[in-house]
């Protein structure tokens, strides 16, 4: 039964473990309420929500004397929380939205960029003259309005006037709160400058001022407008109307759509694309198989030749075996990604060490050709994943129940029968958890396969950037974008992802079930 | 194979090849396939061209020249990087997971059961999988606490140590189990509190097992790459997965001297830990076998 509470470690009051409890709670407290303010300032309720719960949470469980195993778990529990459990619940969200290259923000955020983005000089509109300037770090610009009023502002601070600017001749020379740029400073900075665009006010249908020679400065305003009653985007120019879409984008009675986005709930689409869609489809369902292949052989293979290793070095009579196995699991006590990027070399076409030296100068395209990539896959990850077996082969014949083996022998029982009808299985029920978990490592082996041959060589329908050797998690990784080799599509490569996690769930789940079968019979 | 056989009673020379002759020849060709390319890339990493065309001579020369090229690269701080972020991360897993795997041995409370299922089903889903999620969430959270954020080397090791409970939790756990309780009791009633019981009775107890767990998880944040490569974005924060990717990928021809210097260098302590730690990490892997 639980602990007494009576035995709080607050018990003999000002304790030394009581002053290292309060000083450690002191300084989680200060960092939390930093963390809490930082929200506060830059509107992240979310974060400012969880931050709140976490803090109320440890301050109660550290100094209530109902809470004693909650003090030992929450360290981990709140890294488990926020780094684990919300991020794959994160990635159930958006597999459901369509987050990505154009549809990256919320819907306030994209109308503010389209009507930034569409901006033109106002023609015939007045230009003021205009003095770069930088505060802190970022620049900034400071014009003089025709009666003579100074108003200042950056990237991110609308312009507003500041008083007591020392104006010469049409140019401000001083201004208090910012640094005036000399000329030489400006040159430098030139693409900056000219780039650069400060808002007239909070309103982004005011426009704002943009610079050619940063010495004039001239009001742009948008082509579009937006109507928040009628929720419509107008192009004054042309008078077309766009209204939002399903898809999360503005689009206009003729199907033109406006090239920035918001991100919407899109339901199963993402997963009907994986599915579905012709150039995801074909892909996705020849990765799945291979995925499989990969997994499978590769537990298999390790599995064999380490068993078959385990055998032979298990024998007391066999002389130098301690060096034998310290030398067979070197492979193992290497790094992964050394270790492939190591034999994306050796098996090199050209200049490569199996070709060259082994097979003395056959050009034998290791890593480029569908089928052999496939091989050399394999073979290397055979290379790497043999000692790990081997070590746990080892470990599992040598706590066999030496007794069980006399009675096969009494039996009457030949080596191979006792093999086949004892040794096997007793050794299977002992690494079949590992051989599950080994499967659903090998199941998410990005490493090896990005090193080894980036997923390639590449199908030959170039609209999708995937190849013959990418399984389902290097696939995820190009889908989505990151490696900058393609448009972004967070949504798609969630829901891939949450795919990935039905199979290996769904597989491990079995599997676990059936080794449990297996020990009751054993 | 003329080495003599050491059973007692000589064996017959076909006797012996069958029972012992053929381990031996097993041995040789294993360890010439386990060993082959660990030799190429120290004799690569020596040879005093720096690419790939010319290393396949082996031992053909012997410089440091590549060694030495190594210090004007950003392979160190990389080094240095991968350690920090390796150290911590191994050294919070412990801490983490030890407390959870305490408190999941030693407490009866309500939630016990359902929280060692929960953890049963969470180590499922690998975080990497979650690695657009992880990289949206760095996004947010960098709005608020830039060093939360991304490219930086805590939010890395923050990330890593979202892991700490997921995998490790079971294997303290059943070790934790083996451990009497009616230490902890005689303690109790000596006037101990459950901290000091914890600190310098427990932990001292289950030392091999954190000593697995750590240096596993060391190890495997030693060679993470996928997170790593996602989070961290500029140059002087990259680890050495991400660093030595960069160089093979980039130009192979002409870094390849400076690869297998650096991973060289790189798999030495790894190497050295794992030999030196074999029993403990034997017995983890065996132990880590038996169902709790």
């Amino acid at each position: 039964m639980s602990s007494p509470a009576t035995r709080g470690s607050g018990r003999t009051g000002w304790s030394p473990g009581f002053l290292v409890k309060l000083v450690l709670i002191a300084l989680v407290d200060a960092l939390g309420v930093y963390a809490v303010l930082a929200a506060w300032s830059a509107d992240s309720w979310g974060v400012l929500a969880a931050m709140v719960a976490l803090l109320l949470v440890a301050n109660w469980a550290y100094f209530t004397k109902r809470a004693l195993p909650l003090k030992y778990i929450l360290p981990g529990l709140a890294f488990l929380l926020v780094y684990q459990v919300y991020v794959v619940a994160y990635t159930g969200y958006v597999a459901f939205t369509n987050y990505g290259d154009g549809h990256n923000s919320t819907k306030e955020q994209a109308i503010e960029a389209l009507l930034v983005q569409n901006e033109r000089r106002v023609e015939g509109s007045p230009s003021s003259p205009l003095t770069v300037v930088s505060d802190g770090g970022a620049l900034g610009f400071a014009v003089v309005s025709p009666d003579g009023e100074v108003r200042a502002g950056t990237a991110e601070r609308p312009l507003e006037p500041v008083p007591d600017a020392v104006v010469d001749g049409g140019q401000v020379t001083a201004l208090p709160g910012y640094d005036v740029l000399e000329y030489a400073a400006v040159l430098e900075r030139q693409q900056e400058v000219t780039d650069l665009r400060v808002p007239v006010s909070d309103d982004p249908a005011d426009g704002s001022i943009r610079t050619q020679d940063a010495r004039t400065g001239y009001v742009f305003t948008s082509t579009l407008t937006y109507d928040p009653a009628s929720d419509t985007m107008t192009d004054t120019t042309t008078g077309v109307t766009y209204e939002p879409n399903d898809d999360g984008q503005f689009e206009a009675a003729d199907g033109t759509i406006l090239p920035v986005g918001w991100r919407v709930l899109v339901g199963f689409d993402n997963f009907v694309t994986a599915f579905g869609d012709d150039r995801y489809a074909g892909p996705f369902v020849q990765i799945l198989l291979w995925t499989f292949a990969f997994a499978v052989i590769s537990v298999a293979s390790t599995f064999l030749l380490g068993l078959f290793l385990a055998i032979a070095f298990n024998d007391v009579r066999l002389r130098g075996r301690r060096v034998y196995r310290t030398l067979v699991i070197l492979p193992y006590a290497i790094p992964g990604f050394l270790a492939a990027l190591l034999w994306s070399g050796l098996l090199n076409r050209s200049y490569g060490f199996v070709n060259e030296v082994l097979l003395g100068g056959a050009q034998i395209p290791w890593l480029t050709d569908p089928v052999l990539a496939k091989l050399a896959v394999l073979g290397v990850n055979l290379w790497l994943g043999f000692p790990y077996m081997f070590l746990i082969c080892t470990g599992a014949l040598q706590s066999l129940p030496t007794d069980v083996l006399e009675a096969a022998k009494i039996d009457g029982a030949g080596r191979w029968r006792t093999w086949r009808s004892i040794t096997l299985p007793l050794l299977l029920v002992a690494t079949a958890p590992l051989l599950i978990s080994s499967f659903a490592f090998n199941f998410n082996n990005f490493t090896l396969i990005y090193m080894l041959t980036g997923g390639g060589p590449r199908f030959d329908d170039a609209s999708v950037p995937l190849g013959h050797t990418d399984i389902l998690i290097s696939m995820v990784y190009s889908v989505s974008g990151l490696d900058g080799t393609a448009a972004k599509d967070y949504g798609l490569a969630s829901a891939l992802s949450i795919v990935i996690f039905v199979v290996v769930a769904t597989i491990s789940a079995l599997a676990f079930r059936r080794t449990r079968s297996l020990e009751e019979i054993a | 194979m003329s080495t003599v056989s050491p059973a007692r009673r000589p064996l017959p020379r076909g006797r012996w090849f069958s029972e012992i002759g053929w381990r031996h020849l097993v041995g040789v060709l294993a360890v010439l396939y386990a060993g082959f390319p660990l030799v190429y890339v120290v004799s690569a990493s020596l040879a005093d061209v720096g690419t790939l065309t010319g290393s396949n001579d082996l031992f053909g020369t012997v410089s440091g020249a590549n060694y030495a090229a190594l210090g004007g690269t950003r392979f160190w701080t990389w080094m240095g990087n991968t350690l920090v972020v390796a150290v911590a991360t191994g050294a919070g897993t412990v801490l983490m997971g030890a407390a959870a795997a305490y408190a999941f041995s030693r407490f009866r409370f309500s939630g016990r059961r359902v929280g060692l299922t929960a953890l049963l089903i969470i180590q499922m889903f690998p975080q990497m999988l979650a690695f657009v999620a992880i990289f949206l969430l760095l996004i947010s959270l960098g709005n608020v606490v830039p060093v939360l954020g991304l490219d930086s080397k805590l939010s890395l090791i923050c990330v890593y140590l979202g892991g700490a409970l997921g995998v490790n939790t079971f294997l303290m756990y059943g070790f934790f189990n083996t451990v009497p309780r009616e230490i902890d009791e005689a303690a109790k009633i000596d006037g101990a509190s459950h901290a000091q019981i914890y600190w310098t009775i427990v932990l001292r107890l289950t030392a091999p097992i954190l000593a697995v767990v750590g240096l596993l998880s060391f190890i495997s944040t030693f060679g993470e790459f996928i997170i790593a490569r996602v989070l961290l974005q500029s140059e002087e924060n990259w680890t050495l997965a991400v660093g030595l990717y960069g160089w093979v990928s980039s130009l192979q021809e002409a870094n390849w001297g400076l690869f297998t210097a650096g991973a060289v260098v790189s798999a030495v302590p790894v190497l050295a830990l794992f030999l030196f730690l074999q029993k403990y990490i034997v017995g983890g892997l065996t132990a880590g076998s038996v169902k709790g």
